[in-house]
């Protein structure tokens, strides 16, 4: 199914939570929500999932519009909070029938499916037990089982790793990525490296509005136009001096000093350009000897960071 | 309707399991035993084998224990958060108000079952009038019902469950007894107003065998009014959380 967002805006008090936002996921495709905290992301996950509706704007998934078939919707959504609300007093098993009954499995096939989300999830150990008693760890695995348990076209996932352990976020992001394959997915986090692991497309939101939309590549290639290479150099007498015809090279626009000591430099090209022939022919010509010549990629952070503290 | 049940049905549980339902049943037992065949003007008092004194009795301890029942129904879910969730599965917010009011009102009938021995004692001790025994029981529950439903409205209009109940009750003593005392304590119109306002009134009537349209119209006005408002109080929490 797939998720269409057009010019979405939504209010609290006189301040504009989401301001006129859009963007479409498609069938299949796993969405990754990026954005500071009170960027605009769970409000946005928030109105998709019909609990809350806009001021503004159309929402729709599968064709059906958020405002006059929000039934529909619903029937085929899975959502993980933020907070992840579950009924502490309730054992997993209860829960999970409560959930199941709720979104209208037959009677019959109830008991399969229950068994089918422990074993997903991994909830086996667990299941007797009372929610409450469970560690965050395995409240967030009966949090995404209930989301699954309807086997909706659609998930919503606010954080689903937030404040689980090193080995936990690993199997999550497993689990999520194989659901991925064939369901609509908008994951939203603030591990960015978690983002590039598992989504195919990303969306960075700011201030209630969208800053970046496009898969990972397509952020790097449109942040970074220009080459950058970390240069290290052996057999100088001068850092300051290297430094100097480093600059003075025709294809290199800035160079950064990152460590005088073991002249280390941060070299950027211009536009389009290449440094690598131009730094090599420099070696030979002065008799250095490179030690390192690599290609600094941007990071996601950084593309995130930039375009999120820009006002 | 069945989402009305599997809200109904899971509410019930979570009664049975956290042990109110337990402790309420027993603590009203005891009040209803005490005061019905040992202390004060107790049926062996009144030498009379009806239940007059019992239905008198509950008219007061329901009146103070449904609010507690119902105080945690709604303002606990909205600050856990698990209403939220719960309004993003293919259920809406009446259901959701019906649910809660169909499991309480469950849980009543299951409590005043429990004082049937109550009837059938006094059937071996001496001439019963039964019908004024089930108008009588007619009578308890629709002011719990009544009750029940100020009392989730109450609990939707606050987080907080002291606050729930204390509203609860601010509301509800006004139809248990201030528009009464009103009612006297004026003449004319305005206090045929304040008579008809009054629980008083129409649960005696009913008590007393009269099952008069008036009265039920009554009662049922109360108890839509009241899941009406709490339906309200649910929708418009959607839009001011976070």
């Amino acid at each position: 199914m797939d998720i269409v967002v057009k010019n979405v805006t939504k209010r609290y008090g006189t301040q504009k939570a989401v301001d006129d936002i859009s963007f479409t996921v498609r069938t299949g495709e796993v969405l990754g929500f990026l954005g500071p905290n009170g960027a605009g992301k769970t409000t946005t996950m928030k109105a998709i999932t019909c609990f809350i509706s806009p001021d503004e704007g159309e929402l729709s998934v599968g064709g059906f519009s958020a405002r006059d078939n929000p039934e529909e919707i619903k029937k085929n959504i899975g959502y993980l909070a933020e907070t992840n609300p579950l009924y502490q007093e309730m054992a997993v098993l209860d829960y999970l029938r409560f959930v199941a009954e709720l979104h209208g499995i037959p009677a019959g096939e109830i008991k399969a499916r229950i068994l089918e989300m422990v074993n997903t999830c991994g909830l086996e150990g667990e299941k007797h037990k009372k929610i409450g008693e469970l560690s965050k760890g395995y409240k967030q695995r009966v949090g995404l089982a209930q989301a699954l348990i309807h086997d909706p076209a659609v998930l919503i996932l606010d954080e689903p790793t937030a404040g689980l352990d090193p080995n936990q976020i690993v199997e999550i992001r497993e689990l999520i990525k194989n659901i991925g394959k064939e369901k609509t997915v908008i994951l939203s986090s603030h591990i960015l490296a978690e983002v590039e692991a598992t989504c195919d497309r990303i969306v960075i939101i700011h201030k209630g509005k969208i800053v970046a939309d496009g898969t990972a590549g397509e952020l790097r290639k449109r942040a970074q136009g220009h080459e950058v290479l970390k240069v290290s150099i052996e057999g100088a007498t001068d850092a300051n001096s290297v430094f100097n015809d480093l600059q003075k090279l025709e294809t290199v626009a800035i160079v950064d000093p990152l460590n005088f000591s073991t002249f280390t430099f941060e070299v950027q090209s211009k536009d389009a350009q290449s440094s690598r022939k131009s730094i090599f022919g420099l070696c030979v010509a002065k008799g250095w000897y490179l030690t390192e010549l690599t290609a600094i990629e941007t990071k996601l952070e950084d593309i995130f960071r930039e375009l999120t503290r820009k006002n | 309707m069945r989402q009305i049940w599997i809200i109904a049905k899971r509410e019930l549980s979570a009664f049975f399991d956290s042990l109110i339902a337990y402790i309420m049943i027993v603590l009203f037992l005891a009040f209803s035993g005490l005061f019905t065949w040992i202390l004060g003007a107790s049926i062996f008092f009144i030498n009379q084998a009806n239940l007059q004194v019992f239905f008198g009795v509950s008219y007061w301890t329901l009146f103070i224990f449904i609010p507690a029942l119902t105080m945690r129904l709604i303002a606990e879910e909205t600050r856990s958060g698990t209403l939220e969730l719960l309004l993003t599965k293919p259920v809406n917010d009446w259901q959701v108000v019906a649910g809660k009011f169909l499991s309480t009102f469950i849980l009543i009938v299951i409590t005043l079952m429990l004082t049937l021995p109550y009837y059938f004692t006094i059937w071996k001790l001496g001439p019963v009038d039964h019908g004024a025994i089930w108008s009588g029981y007619l009578g308890l529950l629709l002011i719990s019902a009544s009750y029940i439903s100020i009392g989730i409205f109450a609990s939707s209009i606050s987080q907080n469950q002291i606050v729930s109940i204390l509203t609860a009750l601010f509301i509800g003593i006004f139809f248990q007894l201030i528009f009464g005392a009103l009612a006297s304590a004026s003449s004319g119109f305005m206090s045929s107003v304040f008579n008809y306002l009054s629980i008083q009134t129409h649960f005696d009537s009913i008590s007393r065998g009269v099952i008069d349209s008036k009265d039920l119209i009554y009662f049922f006005s109360l108890i839509f009014l009241g899941l009406a408002a709490s339906e309200i109080a649910v929708a418009k929490r959607n839009i001011v959380d976070k």
